[in-house]
């Protein structure tokens, strides 16, 4: 089988890259030649938010795919695929302030008050912005213990985000509702059911 | 391609049409690949890339452009002359019509082979005369005129769009309102073969098709109300709803129903689509309204699409029935309009 080896690192590491910033200078190229439509504000906030929960995707399979195929080195590149979720999201924010409201502030401080996807959508974005921060291995190394607990935080990402995407479209639910699935999945499978079962077990006898 | 089109007139799109069934397939593979896309958790490519790769390799073949005709109208100076326009290309590439799909482009990118000809408007329920008028008459039967309106979505952007047409009143004393009634109905054409969206859930947003909408009779019979056979002094593209299309420039974008089929005048009610799918978020009357939120959203300002990039639209305040109270607002006296919305 495949053994995943340091020199492969930096290779899987710019295709990784790759993947993710290619996408972006497609949307730039077809903004800029015109192949959106009139009027591409609501395509380009959509793209990216797309571009986040894809990623977030990606980053939630790095670790069981590591531990079934025993990839262990592709453990590494978690932190890379990670910041893609941060960045997409805060271009998905940015296009929202900039091109929608029109850095209308005020309106966007009472929109996340008043709307419950926005506020959900927010509350996912404040937590990427403290995985993010606290990405750094200087960082991590004085966190100690609380690193983890803190970047566990990520799995209540990966519910937030396609609740907000399925609240936040007029009647189009099939695609969020399967990416709610999808992310529930990637969830479940990490759940230890037989410590679990253990537990429940013991309590019970 | 659109090179043989321009001035063979009919017969030149009508060979198009030859070209519906496999863009309906197209678009079909181009959703279930958008469906697998999560499946094969294709990694952190957003999922329109996926679509767009698809669209590449689509314009190998791409659908002549559907052509629209100069129509003879005279200007009605009455409404929004001291607009500026939305410009053409904006008007006709930035659509919610989501028969030919849920995205802004869906429409202009899946409706080029449309067929307008041959079509029939029915007039018909309570009138004295029953009308049933073909493609000709819906620009001879009445005399036509341009007038500029506003254009508010519900998605809180706008647009002011030429449109050519007559108002509906003239259609509906041609058949005679009959004593007794109180609404009118509209339907768009249902078409699968034509429509991608009324043939896949995935593709038309889960509304239940045909689309339906309605108006009291007052509104119907109110000076604004417009059918439109044309934009920009030309035939309606099948994007903005050819051939013939309700604007009702005081209520939100959906009301304004795209390539109507029929016009029922009835003495109740009738059922609206957005409305059936989501009654708290879509009233039957859909004025706009600033002080009457969308539940997901504000309703007191608008982007403004208008000329330039798009970091050049605006920003401002939506105004009351959309500007038009002077004109409207007298039908609404007395109804609480939170309750109305």
């Amino acid at each position: 089988m495949f053994r995943l080896q340091a020199r492969h690192l930096l290779p899987l590491k710019l295709v990784f890259h790759l993947i993710a910033l290619v996408p972006l200078g497609v949307l730039v190229w077809r903004v800029l030649t015109e192949q959106l439509g009139g009027d591409p504000v609501q395509y380009i906030i959509h793209y990216t938010g797309m571009g986040a929960i894809n990623s977030l995707i990606a980053v939630l399979l790095i670790s069981p795919v590591a531990k079934y195929f025993k990839l262990g080195l592709l453990m590494q590149t978690r932190r890379l695929v990670g910041l893609y979720v941060f960045a997409y999201a805060s271009l998905h924010i940015l296009a929202f302030l900039s091109l929608d409201l029109l850095f209308a502030w005020q309106l966007l401080l009472s929109e996340i008050v008043k709307r419950p996807y926005i506020m959900v959508g927010a509350t996912a974005y404040l937590i990427l912005l403290l995985l993010a921060i606290t990405s750094f291995a200087r960082v991590r190394r004085a966190m100690g213990r609380r690193w983890q607990q803190l970047h566990n935080w990520v799995y209540l990402v990966a519910l937030l985000a396609p609740i907000h995407f399925y609240w936040s479209v007029k009647s189009e639910v099939i695609e969020p509702s399967l990416y709610l699935i999808g992310l529930i999945f990637l969830l479940l499978i990490r759940v230890n059911f037989k410590q679990l079962q253990r537990r429940f077990s013991l309590r019970t006898s | 391609m659109a090179k043989g089109i321009i001035g063979t007139g009919r017969k030149a799109w009508q060979e198009k049409s030859a070209h519906v069934t496999p863009e309906a397939v197209f678009n079909d593979r181009r959703n279930i690949v958008k469906a697998l896309g999560l499946g094969a958790l294709g990694a952190s490519i957003p999922g329109q890339v996926q679509a767009g790769l698809f669209d590449l390799f689509g314009k190998s073949e791409p659908h002549a452009p559907f052509v629209t005709h100069p129509l003879a109208f005279s200007r009605n100076d009455a409404f929004g002359q001291q607009e500026i326009l939305t410009p053409e290309k904006k008007v006709t590439t930035h659509n919610n019509y989501y028969e030919f799909g849920t995205s802004k482009t869906d429409p202009v990118e899946n409706a080029q082979g449309f067929k307008v000809d041959p079509w029939v408007l029915r007039v018909e329920g309570m009138v004295d005369k029953p009308l049933t008028l073909d493609l000709d008459d819906l620009t001879k039967l009445l005399p036509q005129e341009e007038r500029i309106y506003r254009l508010r979505c519900v998605e809180a952007w706008s647009m002011v769009i030429p449109w050519v047409g007559f108002p509906l009143k003239a259609l509906l004393a041609k058949a005679g309102v009959k004593a007794g009634a109180t609404h009118v109905a509209f339907e768009t054409l249902f078409d699968p073969d034509q429509m991608p969206g009324q043939k896949s859930r995935l593709m038309g947003g889960g509304i239940h098709y045909p689309y339906v909408e309605g108006l009291r009779l007052d509104e119907a019979t109110n000076e604004l109300a417009f059918m439109a056979v044309g934009l920009y002094g030309k035939t309606l593209p099948p994007q903005n709803g050819a051939p013939i299309r309700l604007v009702v420039p005081w209520k939100y974008g959906f009301k304004s129903i795209k390539s109507v089929v029929r016009i029922r005048v009835m003495d109740k009610q009738p059922p609206t689509s957005w409305n059936q799918l989501a009654p708290h978020e879509y009233g039957f009357y859909a004025n706009v309204n600033p002080k009457v939120d969308h539940p997901r959203w504000s309703q007191a300002t608008e982007r403004r699409i208008g000329e330039g990039g798009i970091f050049s639209a605006q920003r401002i305040a939506t105004l009351p029935f959309n500007g038009y109270g002077e004109q409207v607002a007298h039908l609404y006296k007395g109804m609480d309009l939170r309750q109305y919305y």
